[in-house]
């Protein structure tokens, strides 16, 4: 098909105002998507997840499933979600006992003598997906970054490996995969939420502990829930903007 | 006016210089930023799609529920009702995508239950354990459970 005028002055004017490779990624810029994303809208989303620790039991499906789906090299040090047993002594918030065999990759073994007075509970944890993420502040060279539509994401194809980040993240989700020596950390599974699917860690979670909620969408079940229930970020005090909302959290948790 | 445009040789130098400099910045820049940084925010749009591109090894609810309708009828009502499939068969993308080669494998009728059922402290008292060595004289729990709605009936 012949170019027209109108098509002509449009692509050249583009060309003109725009760098050759901004031109010609043009359309899906204005459409807020990236090239791959057939009809998934940047804009349109908003992602959080809900963390009930009522309803957790420590089962560890989540660790093995996000370990398998995001291939996270099965060492016991690094995790892109893990769960931690808390066991606070009695009225004794500051100083409770805190132990996450292999992350809870092989669920937790009952212990042989429990704290007569404490009390426990199971928290996991991952990445918060920070609205305003320390980690993203001082990456050097613009690798990790907050998505348009709300996931802490890494470029490593662009990560040096300096671990900057990995020593900003407040919550300790990042580590130095010893395979590419570029960071790694929880991409809220970004290949399948924008396919329409929950996390590997949700569709796993045998309780619904964890759910994932899109907070842009009007009918997610997570406006009920964040409305309902009580709800903790984890280290307010340091303003990050945290999305994984808690339910039930205990003022022991760090 | 002629004596105005006298000695200028070290200003035309300084331009020179200058436009040398800013050349020299547009050229590394266009050398070292890659392409597509900055449209969407301070980083690499391409970074998106890298993301994404990664292959699927969970299917999801939904996958197994196209075709397994008898257990979702199964589980209808049930306390397992809620529990995705893949929590206990692990992950399945391979059989969703091609059912007539991959096989689902059948959960170990004992362990896979205790992943969740075994008693622990911490977890909440509302949630049923049992203790293998009491309850069940050692057989495998779907000799009287059925693991898709396991009240006994």
């Amino acid at each position: 098909m012949p170019t027209t005028r109108r098509e002509l002055l449009q692509k050249g004017s583009a060309l003109l105002l725009l760098t050759g490779a901004a031109a010609a990624a043009l359309e899906e810029v204005l459409a807020g998507t990236p090239e791959k994303a057939e009809g998934y809208r940047l804009q349109e989303h908003w992602w959080a997840m809900t963390i009930d620790i009522g309803a957790c039991i420590g089962c560890g499906n989540c660790v093995r499933a996000c370990k398998t789906e995001n291939d996270v090299p099965r060492e016991p040090y690094y995790f892109r979600t893990w769960v931690e047993r808390y066991r606070v002594p009695e009225g004794d918030l500051e100083h409770p006992l805190v132990d996450s065999p292999n992350g809870g990759y092989d669920g937790f073994p009952e212990l042989s003598q429990p704290d007569k007075g404490a009390k426990s509970f199971f928290v996991p944890k991952l990445c918060n997906h920070c609205a305003h993420s320390p980690c993203v502040q001082v990456c050097p060279v613009g690798a990790t970054f907050e998505s348009p539509d709300g996931v802490v994401l890494v470029d490593t194809t662009y990560c040096l490996g300096c671990r900057y980040c990995v020593q900003a993240c407040p919550y300790g989700c990042r580590f130095i995969d010893p395979r590419s020596h570029t960071v790694n950390k929880c991409t809220l599974c970004y290949h399948r939420i924008t396919r329409g699917l929950t996390t590997a860690c949700c569709e796993t979670c045998p309780t619904g502990a964890r759910r994932l909620g899109d907070l842009k969408s009007p009918t997610d079940p997570i406006h009920e829930f964040l409305r309902t229930h009580t709800v903790h970020v984890l280290k307010p005090q340091m303003a990050t903007g945290s999305k994984v909302y808690y339910a039930a959290l205990d003022g022991s948790v760090r | 006016m002629s004596h105005f445009f006298k000695d200028t040789e070290h200003l035309l130098r300084m331009a020179g210089l200058f436009a040398a400099g800013v050349v020299g910045f547009v050229v590394l820049r266009a050398i070292f930023v890659p392409a597509g940084f900055g449209e969407l925010g301070h980083f690499r749009t391409g970074a998106l799609a890298d993301n994404q591109s990664r292959p699927l090894v969970f299917a999801g609810r939904e996958a197994c529920e196209e075709c397994h309708d008898e257990v979702v009828a199964l589980r209808k009502g049930g306390a397992h009702a809620g529990v995705g499939c893949e929590a206990c068969h692990g992950a399945l993308a391979a059989h969703a995508g091609d059912p007539a080669t991959v096989q689902a494998r059948r959960p170990d009728p004992k362990a896979t239950c205790l992943i969740c059922h075994l008693p622990n402290a911490a977890k909440p008292t509302s949630f049923p354990q049992v203790d293998p060595s009491e309850h069940g004289d050692g057989q495998a729990c779907t000799s009287c459970h059925r693991p898709h709605n396991p009240k006994v009936q």
